[in-house]
C-alpha cells in the first residue's frame, strides 16, 4: 500500500458534479453545484462548512449512497457504484450504528460474513482489527456495555475489516465530549498512519479539521460548493504539541476566514439537512 | 496502553427479587380465593358444614352454588374421578385433553407465525404487494371466528386440520402487523452501512432486518400463543374433535346444571394451558434476546 501512495492517479475524483434534490411540488433544490475535487492516495481530507452546505451529501456521493444529478464520480479508477460493489470504502457515521444483538467481535465480523471468508482467517482479521482500535479485551461485550467513544472505535474497526482503500467518516465524533473527541482524533491519526488508508472526514469543527487533515476542503451553502482548499502543512506525527503550536492557530484562523468569506449569500440552511435525512430514511421503505 | 474499562456489568435480575416476585404472585392467588369465598359468604347460598349453618345476609344469583361453586367443591371435583368408576382423576383427564389441544394450537401457532413473517417480509420489500393485500389481511380479521369456523370445517372436513387452520388464522395477523413494523425498525444509517458493504437485499433481511425485528416478533408471539389456544378450543366444536379441551368444555357445559364444578375445572385447565404456552414463549424470548438491553423488559 505504501508503494501505491506515491502514484499520482487520484483515488477519488469528482468532475463537474451537481446534486439536486426534488422537493415536494415539483421544485428542485440544488444541494451541490460544480464540484471538482481530486483526492490523492493516502491523503487525509476534511470537508468543512456550515450545515446545509452539502458536505455530507458529497461524502455520500463518493460512497455511492446517493447518485449525482450531473458529473462523474470516480473511485479507485472505477465508477462509484462499481467501487461500492468492490467494497473499496468503509463508512463511519456520527452514531456508531452497532447492531445491539451482536457482541463487539460479532459486529466487527459482520462485513466478513458477507464474503463467505474462511473461519480462521476471519477470526484472525477480527482480532487484528480489535487490536488496532485497542479493544481486544471487550470482544465479548455487547455495545450497550461500552462508552460512546468505545462504540465509535468498534465502528471504525468494522469499517476497516475489508482493508478498504478509502475510509468515509461523517462527523464521527460529533456526539462525543471534547476530551473523548481529542483522544479519538489522535486514535484516527494513528490508524491512518498505520494503514495508509485515504480518509474523507466530514466535520463542523475547525480545530478538528486542521489537526487531522492534509487538506481542508472549505464549503459554503446555497448552493453547496467548494470555496477553498487549505493545505495544512503542520509536521507529522501530530500530537499535543501540535495543538499548542503557533502554526496550528494560524491554520485554524485561515480556515475560519475561508469559511466566513464563503458565507456571502446566507448563514446556514437546515432544509437540506432535513432532505438528506428524509432521503436516507427513504431507504427503509 | 489500555484504557480503564468503563463497563456496565451484565447482571441478570437478582435471585431475591425473583423470590419476592413468586411470593407476590402467590399472595395474589390466595387473595383472589379469599375474595371469592368472602363474596359467597356475603351473597351466596347457605353454608352447611359439620352441623354448622350460615345464612348469607344478601342474595345474588351469580354467587350461588350454581353460578360460583365453592373453591373446595371445584378442587374436590378435580381430584375425583372424571366419571363414575373411572380410575383417572378429572384433573389428569383434563390435562391430557389440554395437551391434545395444545398440539393443535402449537401447529397453528407455528404455521401462523411463519405465514405472518412471510407476508411481512413480502410487504416490506414490495409497496405494491403491501398496498394490494394489507387491506384484505385486515378485513380477514373482522370476520368473527365463530362464523368462519363452520365454513373452514365444511371445506377441510371434521378433522384436526380444520382446527389447525383456525388456530393459524388467529395467529398470523398479529405476527404480520408486528413484523412489518419490526422489519422496518432498523436505523436508516444501518441500512446505508449494509449498502456500503455491498450487501444484497437477502443479506440485509437476514443479517439486519430480521434480528432487529425479533423484539417485535416476540411481542406478537406472546399474543398469538394465547390466541392460538382460543382458536383451537373454538375450532374443536364445529370440527367435532373429541380429544381436546374444547369438546370437554362443550360436554361440561351441558352438565352444568348437575355439576357446575366440572366446567369451572375445565376453564381453570384452559387458563393454565394459555399461561403455560405464554410462559414458554417468554422463556424462549429471554433466551433469544439475551444480551440485548431491552431483553429484561416485558
Amino acid at each position: 500500500m505504501t508503494g501505491e501512495r506515491v502514484t499520482d492517479v487520484p483515488v477519488v475524483s469528482l468532475a463537474g458534479v451537481d446534486k439536486d434534490f426534488a422537493l415536494p411540488g415539483g421544485a428542485t433544490m440544488t444541494a451541490l453545484t460544480g464540484i471538482d475535487l481530486d483526492l490523492r492516495r493516502g491523503e487525509f481530507v476534511s470537508l468543512i462548512g456550515p450545515s446545509g452546505c452539502g458536505k455530507s451529501t458529497l461524502l455520500r456521493l463518493i460512497g455511492d449512497l446517493t447518485q449525482p444529478s450531473a458529473g462523474v464520480v470516480t473511485v479507485n479508477g472505477k465508477p462509484a457504484p462499481q467501487a461500492r460493489l468492490d467494497r473499496d470504502y468503509g463508512m463511519v457515521f456520527q452514531a456508531p450504528v452497532l447492531f445491539d444483538w451482536r457482541t463487539v467481535e460479532e459486529n466487527v465480523r459482520l462485513p466478513l460474513e458477507l464474503t463467505g471468508q474462511e473461519r480462521t482467517a476471519r477470526d484472525a482479521r477480527v482480532a487484528e482489527m480489535l487490536e488496532l482500535v485497542e479493544l481486544p479485551d471487550f470482544a465479548r461485550h455487547y455495545p450497550y456495555q461500552l462508552s460512546g467513544g468505545m462504540q465509535q472505535r468498534v465502528a471504525i474497526a468494522r469499517a476497516l475489516t475489508f482493508s478498504p482503500a478509502i475510509l468515509l467518516m461523517d462527523e464521527p465524533f460529533g456526539a462525543l465530549d471534547e476530551m473523548t473527541r481529542e483522544r479519538m482524533n489522535s486514535e484516527v491519526l494513528r490508524i491512518w498512519e498505520q494503514t495508509g488508508i485515504t480518509v474523507v472526514f466530514v466535520t463542523h469543527s475547525i480545530p478538528e479539521a486542521v489537526f487531522l487533515s492534509s487538506r481542508v476542503v472549505v464549503m459554503s451553502a446555497r448552493p453547496g460548493r467548494i470555496t477553498r482548499i487549505v493545505e495544512v502543512d503542520l509536521p507529522r506525527p501530530r500530537g499535543v504539541e501540535t495543538r499548542e503550536s503557533r502554526r496550528y492557530f494560524e491554520m485554524v484562523t485561515q480556515v475560519r476566514e475561508a469559511l466566513r468569506s464563503g458565507e456571502g449569500s446566507g448563514t446556514s440552511d437546515d432544509s437540506l439537512a432535513s432532505i438528506e435525512r428524509a432521503e436516507a430514511e427513504g431507504l427503509t421503505g | 496502553m489500555r484504557r480503564s474499562p468503563e463497563v456496565i456489568p451484565a447482571a441478570g435480575p437478582p435471585v431475591r427479587s425473583r423470590l419476592g416476585r413468586a411470593r407476590i404472585y402467590l399472595l395474589f392467588v390466595v387473595g383472589l380465593l379469599v375474595v371469592w369465598e368472602a363474596a359467597k359468604f356475603i351473597g351466596g347460598d347457605p353454608w352447611r358444614y359439620f352441623g354448622w349453618e350460615w345464612r348469607p345476609p344478601l342474595k345474588f344469583n351469580v354467587l350461588n352454588d350454581q353460578g360460583l361453586p365453592h373453591v373446595w367443591d371445584i378442587v374436590g371435583t378435580m381430584i375425583g374421578p372424571y366419571r363414575r368408576n373411572a380410575d383417572q382423576s378429572l384433573f389428569v383427564y383434563l390435562l391430557l385433553k389440554a395437551l391434545y389441544t395444545w398440539r393443535e394450537a402449537a401447529i397453528g401457532f407455528v404455521l401462523g407465525g411463519a405465514l405472518g413473517m412471510a407476508l411481512a417480509a413480502a410487504f416490506v420489500h414490495s409497496q405494491l404487494l403491501e398496498r394490494a393485500f394489507v387491506p384484505y389481511v385486515v378485513a380477514s380479521q373482522t370476520i368473527p371466528i365463530v362464523a368462519l369456523a363452520p365454513m373452514i370445517v365444511f371445506f377441510f372436513g371434521n378433522n384436526v386440520l380444520s382446527v389447525v387452520i383456525i388456530a393459524t388464522y388467529l395467529t398470523f395477523f398479529p405476527v404480520t402487523i408486528a413484523m412489518i413494523r419490526g422489519l422496518r425498525s432498523p436505523d436508516p444509517r444501518a441500512l446505508e452501512l449494509m449498502r456500503s458493504f455491498a450487501a444484497s437485499r437477502r443479506t440485509i433481511l437476514w443479517k439486519l432486518r430480521l434480528p432487529a425485528s425479533l423484539p417485535y416478533l416476540f411481542t406478537a408471539l406472546k399474543i398469538t400463543a394465547t390466541a392460538s389456544i382460543v382458536g383451537a378450543i373454538i375450532g374443536e366444536g364445529p370440527g367435532a374433535i373429541q380429544g381436546g379441551l374444547g369438546w370437554s368444555i362443550i360436554e361440561f357445559n351441558q352438565q352444568y346444571i348437575t355439576n357446575p364444578s366440572k366446567l369451572w375445572g375445565a376453564i381453570f385447565v384452559a387458563a393454565l394451558l394459555g399461561v403455560s404456552f405464554y410462559s414458554l414463549v417468554r422463556l424462549v424470548e429471554l433466551r433469544v434476546l439475551r444480551g440485548r438491553p431491552e431483553a429484561s423488559a416485558g
